[in-house]
């Protein structure tokens, strides 16, 4: 799949999909990457060391301390997939270097499957 | 996007690591919304400054900035913080709290940002002209600038505005282009608007309507700069209004075309039904005003309302620094002292921790703070204007 590149870099992980925007400020604790919003469909899910694939993001845009909290305490995403990476997370994986992607038909991936993430050329690879 | 010589520099890091990291932020947001160059900013508002909103991550995220020698190329205000810098003790906010705090701002004191700390940037010494680009951060500075001062802003994030602060340049797309400041309906306004609050009121019912619509006002009749603060506020909150324009009173209206467009009519009918809708409590615990900060002309407004009364609870009016310097020397502040009230400066209701202060229901004159301090702060909301707020706490 080839889409547009947020943050370039390379990496590979077991993918964890939200079918839902992701609000990234109250929504995952920064502390353990654990997704913290009441009823969100990941609740109680780490996303540490995953490749993070969800539609966009939502809400505060103090989101983008929380990715590069994520990162700075060591429980961040391997790399994030978006359909459309609005501002939050793209400000989020830049100021955090984490490798991003966007325009990906994220209905084609599923929960558990290991994703090969080239973000400086825009592709995921399923492997 | 078209990048001159010296902007392929800095992002190879010419000027070393932070503004490359910073650019590269800033490239990637006009990729995202297809700028297709970049213009230099006149100013910057940073939000993301309380601790309550930035906890930890931010926090750690501005002292890395600050200790890789980050700083700021233009005038540079922020957002207002979660205490009051001077007075937080008297005011009962938590040691720890403060602690984190005072951080935050050390951290951007270091990288030069004037630590002003205001949702009025433009009542506290930093004034865009008309027409000017800037990159502001707070939802009702940048309605407040783009539409009573005709200066051109996007709404932006606390990273993208430090990023634009530290460049002196922003992408240009959105608001910054001329074709994309046109209103999209017209607002027929046909209620009688007397306080700040009905203003309030008004903005909170258009924002729901329009959402991030442009909208362009007709009937307001006459208004100050206060009555349209709190306008913009309020649409900025309950809709993402960045814009709006009010025939005879904004510097842009008499350009635009509205020939065709939707007519939304507000009548007295909305007004009553939007305070209904905002009231969900009936004894206030405190009274917080100002949201956004008062102006000078609000805080004499509040002293001549309760001067030689006895307030039963606590009446906090928020405000920047500079504002409170002149209640103070106008006596304003020591006549609201008096009553049982604080003029409180550097922050805000929405952005301090008043949930953890023992307080459940705030009265507010404003349809911003109406808004937000049901979510943010857990709190009951009495909505009213300033006179039969200040009657509540007096009776």
């Amino acid at each position: 799949m080839k889409g547009r590149t947020i943050n370039p870099g390379h990496a590979e992980g077991e993918a964890i999909v939200s079918r839902e925007p992701i609000g990234f400020y109250g929504g995952i604790d920064p502390k353990t990457g654990i997704v913290i919003e009441k009823g969100h469909e990941l609740e109680g899910q780490n996303v540490k060391g995953k490749v993070l694939v969800f539609p966009c993001g939502k809400g505060s845009t103090v989101g983008s301390y929380v990715i590069y909290g994520l990162k700075a305490n060591g429980v961040g995403p391997a790399a994030i997939v978006n359909k459309e990476t609005e501002t939050i997370v793209a400000a989020g994986v830049i100021l955090a270097d984490i490798p991003c992607v966007d325009g990906i038909d994220i209905e084609h991936i599923k929960t558990g499957e290991h994703l090969k993430v080239d973000a400086a050329n825009g592709t995921v690879e399923k492997k | 996007m078209y990048l001159t010589n010296e902007e392929e520099g800095i992002i190879e890091g010419e000027q070393g690591e932070v503004p490359a990291r910073m650019f590269r932020l800033l490239v990637r947001l006009g990729d995202i919304y297809g700028a297709d160059r970049m213009i230099p900013v006149g100013s910057v508002q940073v939000a993301g400054v309380s601790y309550k909103s930035i906890g930890d991550p931010g926090t750690e995220f501005l002292e890395d900035m600050a200790a890789k020698g980050a700083k700021v190329k233009v005038l540079t205000y922020l957002n207002p913080a979660g205490m009051d810098l001077e007075d937080w003790k008297t005011l009962g906010f938590p040691e720890d709290f403060a602690a984190k705090q005072l951080r935050i701002m050390d951290a951007f004191k270091k990288m030069d940002i004037i630590i002003t700390a205001t949702c009025t940037p433009y009542l506290a010494g930093n004034l865009p002209r008309f027409r000017e680009h800037i990159a502001w951060s707070e939802s009702s500075a940048v309605s407040f600038s783009n539409s009573v001062i005709g200066a051109r802003t996007n709404r932006e994030g606390g990273p993208s505005a430090l990023a634009a602060a530290i460049l002196g340049r922003t992408p240009d797309y959105g608001l910054h282009i001329d074709e994309n400041r046109k209103p999209d309906m017209v607002i027929e306004v046909e209620a009688g608007l007397e306080y700040n609050a009905d203003f309030g009121a008004l903005g909170y019912y258009v924002g729901k309507q329009v959402k991030n619509k442009i909208p362009y006002f007709t009937g307001i009749g006459d208004a100050n700069t206060d009555h349209l603060k709190a306008l913009g506020a309020a649409m900025a909150a309950s809709g993402a209004v960045a814009l709006y324009h009010a025939e005879g009173l904004t510097p842009e209206a008499h350009l635009m075309d509205t020939q065709g467009l939707e007519v939304i009519p507000v009548t007295d009918n909305e007004i009553k039904e939007t305070y209904a809708k905002l009231n969900t409590g009936t004894d206030p615990d405190i009274v917080i005003l100002g949201c956004p900060h008062a102006s000078l002309r609000e805080i004499a407004a509040l002293a001549k309302e309760v001067e030689g009364k006895s307030l039963k609870k606590p009446v906090w009016i928020c405000t920047s620094r500079v504002m409170k310097e002149a209640a103070n020397r106008m006596g304003f502040t020591d006549t609201i002292e008096r009553a049982g009230g604080n003029v409180v400066a550097d922050t805000c209701m929405v952005v301090s921790p008043i949930e953890r202060m023992g307080f459940e229901t705030t009265g507010v004159n404003t349809g911003k703070g109406a808004n937000y301090l049901p979510g943010f702060c857990r709190q009951n909301v009495v909505f009213r204007n300033i006179h039969e707020l200040v009657r509540r706490v007096t009776e």
